[in-house]
């Protein structure tokens, strides 16, 4: 608990994630390589919301993320950032995309989140040096700050990236699957972060695969099968009937491609 | 000793300049490589430094064998050819690395045609291989311009042309004109391209960028350590290589980068990280 009384005293000192309104997703439709990624996904994100994103893979959870942020082109709709920033909101892109023999120290990395709220050119000054240690004592890495980043283990470069993202104070923040190559006690710590940022009111999304967590931490979940299957409280959305279901949309669409494959090939034969 | 190392550059005027105009090439030249390497192009510095041809070639047919037009000319042209490679990856479905080879492909071949027009053979041979020992003033002015130019680019936009070389996914969502810093490099990668051309002719150029800094790799872990390593590197084998060219007669442009060459391998060797020494101890 203790840890958590720092963090609401942290909010009071950086005043960014205010009050903010929800985050709509207004019938977004996304396609990849001529292929249906997204179809039609309508709802939102309540404010201070914790909300998990399920779905088997290549049903669309990473591009969902990465359309709300803009890092895709949507084919259609509308995403509503009511009394945010579209910029405001932070990412944490799956760990494999970043490359962690690049020559910085751990310090470098966390500071770097700075960049958002104060720009690339102003001088890092004493101020910025104890926000920077605070990230870090907050995620565990207390005596870190000098270290190379080749030198981490894949959990201390998750926990070094949540200080990065806890840095950029944003109101809303979409993680994609912060608990994959994971140790369990790392895990732990990591939701602890999690359901912190939640209390200070940030809208919170995170794409897992790990169904046991999302049933214990988060109270809401979205199933995604390239379309939105089923959207609400955990207990009713995570359900077994709704996961067959999943399977069974997943699989024929499966079967869809081959087919649609097969029938282009014949066609330019 | 005096006499083989230092004799040489205090008694001739042409290589006391080349001795310069490698120091100004080193500074400059270090940071970029560096750079290039971490966002793994190498690759594309080796296209860029081919499509700078078609200006030099223009600069020849104006002036005749003179660095500082065939250099602005390969200003122009690399300019041009890294802007068209960056729109073509962008708006059509090539990766950046097919489509600067296309690009220099044609550009090298536009640039040896234009120069054959005129030209000897002999030129040729000094285009791609280099004239270090013909470097003059006006040139040295140009490669110092240059490094001076760079040098100080690269300390002011140091910070976010790191961030998009670590996580350009970051600097998307914080939305912080990634691709202007990209291009802005591209430019810094054609200017320092066009300094060494100068020096190490069109072939050799690369070298001077790439050698020190893939030797540096095995040496440093942090930024900074690459680009001081990488500097010294440089400017080791700008002097030594000058000096084996003069000792024996050789073309001093390869023996430059034979020099960075010998001190890459023996970095491969016996680099204190992830060199072949630490793998065979480590297994």
């Amino acid at each position: 608990m203790s840890g958590f009384q720092k963090k609401s005293s942290l909010l009071k000192e950086s005043n960014i994630p205010g009050p903010h309104g929800a985050l709509t997703l207004d019938r977004i439709s996304v396609s990849y390589r001529r292929r249906v990624a997204l179809q039609d996904i309508s709802g939102s994100f309540q404010p201070g919301s914790l909300t998990a994103v399920v779905g088997p893979n290549g049903g669309g959870k990473s591009t969902l993320l990465k359309a709300v942020l803009g890092l895709v082109p949507t084919e259609s709709g509308k995403i509503i950032c009511d009394h945010f920033n579209h910029r405001d909101i932070a990412y944490l892109p799956q760990q494999s995309e970043i490359d962690r023999l690049f020559p910085l120290t751990v310090g470098d990395v966390v500071g770097l989140g700075l960049c958002y709220q104060e720009g690339f050119f102003r001088r890092i000054g004493l101020r910025s040096y104890k926000r920077i240690a605070r990230a870090l004592k907050e995620v565990g890495m207390t005596r870190c700050f000098n270290r190379s980043l080749h030198t981490l283990s894949g959990g201390q470069f998750q926990r070094v990236l949540f200080a990065r993202l806890s840095l950029q104070q944003a109101p809303v923040i979409l993680l994609d699957e912060p608990f994959a190559a994971v140790d369990s006690y790392t895990i732990d710590d990591l939701i602890q972060i999690i359901l912190g940022w939640q209390k200070q009111g940030r809208t919170i999304v995170v794409v897992s695969h790990d169904m046991d967590l999302v049933r214990e931490f988060f109270p809401e979940t979205l199933l995604l099968v390239n379309k939105c299957l089923a959207w609400g409280k955990t207990s009713e959305v995570a359900t077994l009937e709704n996961f067959r279901l999943a399977k069974r949309l997943f699989r024929d669409r499966e079967c869809q491609d081959v087919e649609l494959n097969v029938s282009s090939g014949q066609q330019k034969v | 000793m005096y006499d083989y190392f230092v004799a040489p550059y205090e008694s001739y005027l042409f290589l006391k300049r080349a001795l310069v105009a490698c120091f100004a090439l080193s500074m400059g030249c270090a940071p970029v490589g560096v750079l290039l390497v971490l966002r793994r192009m190498s690759l594309m510095g080796d296209a860029l430094s081919h499509s700078i041809m078609p200006g030099v070639a223009v600069g020849y047919l104006i002036a005749g064998l003179s660095l500082p037009v065939m250099g602005l000319g390969g200003i122009v042209a690399g300019l041009i050819v890294a802007f068209l490679a960056t729109m073509v990856t962008r708006y059509t479905q090539l990766q950046e690395d097919a489509s600067f080879v296309g690009f220099y492909l044609i550009a090298l071949s536009t640039g040896t045609v234009i120069i054959s027009l005129k030209g000897s053979n002999i030129d040729l041979t000094h285009i791609l291989f280099g004239t270090i020992l013909g470097v003059n003033g006006a040139s040295l002015v140009l490669v110092a311009s240059i490094t001076t130019i760079s040098l100080l680019v690269l300390a002011i936009v140091y910070r976010p042309l790191i961030l998009e070389c670590f996580d350009p996914t970051f600097m998307r969502s914080i939305g912080g004109h990634g691709s202007f810093y990209h291009v802005l490099f591209m430019g810094l990668v054609v200017l320092n391209m066009v300094a060494a051309f100068q020096a190490l002719g069109i072939l050799m150029a690369l070298g001077m960028m790439m050698l020190p800094a893939v030797a540096a790799r095995f040496w440093a872990r942090e930024i900074w350590g690459l680009f001081s390593v990488a500097f010294f590197v440089a400017l080791f084998s700008g002097y030594f290589g000058l000096l084996i060219s003069y000792h024996y007669t050789l073309p001093s442009g390869p023996s430059i980068i034979l020099v960075s060459g010998a001190l890459y391998i023996v970095s491969l060797f016996v680099g204190p990280y992830g060199s072949l020494r630490q793998k065979l101890f480590s297994s």
